[in-house]
């Protein structure tokens, strides 16, 4: 049993019922209580789609328990396949049907559904989540539909230069983006025009929009693209087993992403590398210059963003990619990355061993505020609820990832992933820290008296003026009333006043540290001399 | 049911009408598009912010209340849940010892919590954990310290709304009874108005002043802002329902010696008046009295609602089943909006409570109980209604095959019970209508 709060993930059912909205033709027939049909509202709602989910819950009461809760199943699964005329079926059950043990797959295996393909999932509701949920539905839909095209055993792999003998052009597929995934629907835009732009044309993009006639064309392409691994991970590792498709894992949000990506499809495809994906002499390729972010950032205004402490927690995918671009391609300090994605810990951990940190791993968004605090950032990236936790710290964020809310699925042209992602990125990222010339001339007029604490101009819906105070207290609150039973610590007014000229943002460590720093010396007063102590003792 | 029925002597019937000249109710079966029980948990937690609800459920429950409420504004909401594991499921032993773990950890972390509500979900309650057992342990480890109570919110029992009435049962035994002398003695009894029901604070406060002014000086409510007050009840208690989703409640509060008032819900002027009018004739207040305390308000809110009722006249009104409070709005939107009820349907029709309601449906109107959504949604195409009442699910749909839709949920959570709010009930209809109007992309 274990105590949550909020939730970053639904249950695994929500995870198919992603997989059954995304696509065209499929149904999804569900053995659950009527409440669970809240779910709906995640689509047409959040996504504020034009039509239901395709989905038939089968509703069942305490009534029907002592009665033939499986001949409800029945009945809904006939009536579905009757109404909607689907082209594939998904059969499962939610939390409260895997405990009355009706095995909905296996009944509807026993009845004439008129040679519709149908997938029985099982999705275990007490141990597993809803991107699980969601990457398991989806290969077991490929795998289920592919089954009869599956080549003999001993087949040699395809070539992924084929397309080359056949007298055409290479052709991929865009495996992962779904309803309810973080801007989907514009990276498969911007991917899309990017591979043509190459040459290379793009076969199926699923689940997203996709029949089941689609999936059963995926062997037909040159390769797969694994664009969101959380989603389409066991997909492409079954299709590179079975049928010896290649998969390009490099997923491309970032520069230095994209530019990798493109590299990699490139000699997998055996393409010749054109001369703008090639390092220039300062290493730098011509390709890069399609998007903003790289002129931008080196550009003197951007000065002000070296070595922004920039905290990052999201799905694996995005929050790694952050972390990516945030080092490398904006010049930002990264004091903390972490993922609510336990299936792809192992990479998060690996990333973040890369910048010397330790991954935060958890899906409890109270030990992700407190580790944000920890940081003390000046900037965090996370999900609609780490947007929640750094308004409480006054801390500007934006959003890099689900889960989603309504504004996560902008009217306009916003993709995260190719040259266009970039720009998409820099802007919403640096958009929520005050501009370089801005923050200058605060640094200048600072002491005039029109000048608040706690101005930061673009902070529009965020920090009131208390705001900064609030960093404070949320930590030192905490800290000195933990210490307080210890020692009589105490701040001495000139000690207050260095500590008030010491930024915000760290001013929270800072007094921290120098409260331990003058227990450890068994001070009892701190003033402006202890403060600079402890400032060299903790700067060694 | 027939002591509910038998226990309003006093209680006149307002208005007449006749429930007779309704056509036979539709009974469907099938998929239900409502949500369960536990979402009340998102109003009655702010109703009383002392009271904690902890869901014992599974990642679904979590996941729907959240979804729900949106809570992600908050900190640390006063409501969650204690997510079952595969472990729990195994053996239950372990699942008490488990809850206790958890609680212990709750009420650490969260000492301001005066009152703790387990509540049962489907799994809990398919697995048969015994939370009624596990509150009366959990009371006796942390006595002097919490109250724990229980109430079952699971979606094979309840629907949407049902959970508040699941959550004031829960509070009944802990009412003290009133009076000192006990209920042989009317010298002794209190002479109480109970109103029960979540109100808004706003509207809760201007309709006891109105009591106070009819000259009903005891108004109490249920459940109260602090989970720690709760009112008295006994023989001298008139108990009048606020809201129509509490039936368990009123049987409940009626064993407990309370005369439930007969009357129409709050909702519209006409209903309003005919509910306050009811608990005044329950204390034996002159008419005359009545009228002249609410006939300015009823003026001057006719006068307010009328921009909206010549909007919403002669529409074509379909209200899908969802939150219980239908009945009650389509009486209104007829009667006083001059809307035309294509269908009103509700997840389940519990004829003594609506009896005043539906005495006052126009003759004809079709009332469905139940659900089968598709079916429904047949119906629904086929009506081409001008205005739609359903759940967050189906809202966006419809309104992209063209029709006006209206969300039931905020209905729960806005102010719109009483006289003066009439205007801003019909408000959030005509809103529907007077948006679409205002569009244009020519």
């Amino acid at each position: 049993m274990e105590l949550t709060l909020w939730t970053y993930e639904g249950p695994p059912h929500v995870g198919a019922m992603r997989i059954a909205a995304s696509m065209e033709g499929v149904h999804y027939v569900l053995h659950a209580p009527q409440g669970d049909t809240y779910a709906d509202l995640l689509f047409t709602m959040i996504e504020r789609r034009d039509r239901r989910p395709p989905v038939t819950y089968t509703t069942f009461q305490a009534r029907d328990l002592g009665g033939d809760t499986a001949e409800l199943v029945k009945r809904s699964i006939a009536e579905a396949v009757e109404r909607f005329k689907p082209e594939a079926l998904l059969v499962g059950e939610s939390c409260t049907a895997e405990l009355i043990q009706d095995q909905p797959g296996a009944l509807a295996a026993g009845m004439d559904l008129g040679g519709i393909p149908m997938v029985s999932l099982e999705l275990p509701a007490y141990s597993k989540k809803e991107n699980w949920g969601a990457a398991e539905t989806f290969y077991q839909l490929v795998r289920g539909l592919l089954k009869p095209l599956l080549p003999p055993p001993g087949s040699p792999k395809p070539d992924p230069a084929r397309w080359r003998a056949e007298g055409r052009r290479p052709r991929v597929n865009l495996l992962g983006p779904s309803l309810l995934g973080f801007r989907c629907r514009d990276d498969v835009r911007e991917l899309s025009t990017l591979l043509g732009g190459y040459s290379i044309d793009v076969a199926v993009v699923a689940p997203l929009g996709a029949r089941p006639a689609d999936l059963m064309r995926i062997p037909d392409a040159d390769a797969n693209v694994n664009l969101y691994p959380e989603l389409a991970g066991p997909a492409c590792s079954w299709l590179e087993r079975q049928f010896g498709m290649a998969s390009v894992g490099t997923v491309p949000i970032g520069i230095g992403a994209t530019v990798a990506f493109l590299r990699e499809l490139h000699s997998l495809l055996q393409l010749e590398l054109p001369a703008e994906l090639q390092p220039g002499a300062d290493g730098v390729c011509e390709a890069e210059r399609r998007s903003r972010l790289p002129w931008y950032s080196r550009s003197v205004d951007s000065t002000y963003l070296t070595g922004k402490r920039v905290f990052i927690f999201g799905d694996a995918t995005h929050a790694i990619a952050a972390a990516r671009i945030a080092s490398r391609e904006l010049g930002f300090a990264v004091v903390g990355l972490g993922s609510y994605s336990r299936e792809q810990a192992r990479e998060v951990r690996a990333a973040a061993a890369e910048l010397g940190l330790e991954a935060l791993i958890t899906d409890d968004y109270l030990a992700v505020e407190a580790a944000m605090a920890a940081a003390a950032p000046e900037l965090v990236l996370g999900t609609q609820m780490e947007r929640h936790s750094a308004k409480r710290l006054g801390l500007p964020c934006a959003v890099i990832s689900a889960p989603l809310h309504v504004q996560d699925v902008p009217a306009r042209f916003s993709p995260q992933m190719g040259f266009e992602g970039a720009n998409v990125i820099f802007d919403s990222w640096v958009h929520p820290l005050m501009m370089g010339l801005e923050e200058h001339l605060i640094g200048m007029f600072r002491h005039d008296f029109e000048f608040v604490e706690g101005h930061r101009s673009h902070l529009g819906e965020g920090a009131p003026p208390q705001a900064m105070p609030t960093v404070d207290d949320s930590i030192t609150t905490t800290e000195t009333s933990a210490a307080a039973p210890g020692g009589e610590l105490r701040w001495s007014a000139d000690g207050e006043a260095e500590l008030a000229r010491i930024p915000f943002f760290v001013r929270g460590k800072v007094r921290r540290n120098t409260e331990a720093f003058a227990k450890e010396r068994g001070l009892a007063v701190i003033d402006g001399e202890a403060l600079y102590e402890a400032k060299a003792h903790f700067s060694r | 049911m027939a002591t509910l029925a038998s226990a309003a002597p006093s209680a006149p019937v307002p208005l007449s009408g006749s429930a007779a000249d309704l056509p036979p109710t539709l009974r469907e079966n099938g998929q239900r598009e409502v949500f369960c029980g536990l979402t009340s948990i998102v109003w009655l937690h702010r109703r009383m912010p002392d009271a904690f609800f902890l869901v014992v459920g599974s990642r679904t429950c979590a996941h729907l209340v959240q979804s729900a409420a949106g809570v992600m504004i908050f900190a640390e909401p006063r409501f969650g849940t204690a997510i079952l594991g595969e472990r729990d499921l195994a053996g239950l032993a372990d699942a008490n010892e488990e809850l206790d773990r958890l609680v212990a950890q709750l009420l650490e972390r969260r000492p301001e919590i005066r009152t703790l509500f387990l509540v049962g979900s489907c799994p809990s309650e398919v697995i048969k954990l015994d939370l009624a057992k596990a509150a009366e342990r959990l009371n006796r480890q942390h006595l002097g310290r919490v109250t724990v109570l229980n109430y079952s919110g699971s979606g094979i029992e309840t629907t949407f709304t049902q959970g508040e009435d699941g959550a004031l049962q829960a509070l009944i035994p802990l009412m003290p009874a009133s009076g000192a002398g006990g209920a042989s003695d009317p010298e002794q009894r209190l002479d109480q108005l109970l109103i029960v029901g979540t109100l808004a604070d706003a509207v809760e406060e201007r309709l006891i002043s109105l009591f106070h002014r009819l000259g009903i000086e005891r108004v109490a409510s249920l459940p109260p802002r602090r989970s720690t007050e709760l009112p008295s009840v006994g023989p001298g208690t008139r108990l009048l329902l606020a809201q129509p989703f509490l039936s368990g409640t009123a049987r409940a509060l009626v064993d407990r010696g309370a005369q439930l008032i007969q009357a129409p819900f709050p909702f519209g002027v006409e209903g309003s008046r005919a509910w306050m009018a009811a608990a005044a004739a329950a204390f034996g207040i002159d008419p005359q009295r009545v009228a002249e305390v609410l006939d300015p308000l009823v003026e001057r809110s006719r006068r307010a609602l009328e921009p909206h009722r010549q909007l919403l006249a002669g529409r074509r009104l379909f209200l899908l089943p969802d939150s219980q409070l239908e009945i009650p709005l389509a009486r209104f939107l007829a009667r006083e909006c001059g809307m035309k009820l294509v269908e009103v349907g509700t997840p389940y029709l519990d004829r003594q409570l609506m009896a005043a309601e539906l005495d006052l449906l126009p003759p004809g109107t079709q009332i469905s109980e139940g659900q089968h959504v598709e079916r429904q949604l047949e119906r629904l195409r086929a009506a081409r209604p001008d205005l739609v009442l359903c759940g967050l699910g189906l809202a966006n749909p419809l309104e992209a095959e063209g029709m006006a839709t209206k969300w039931s949920i905020e209905l729960v959570f806005s102010p719109i019970h009483g006289i003066d709010q009439a205007a801003d009930l019909a408000e959030l209809f005509a809103r529907s209508l007077r948006r679409r109007a205002a569009l244009s992309f020519a």
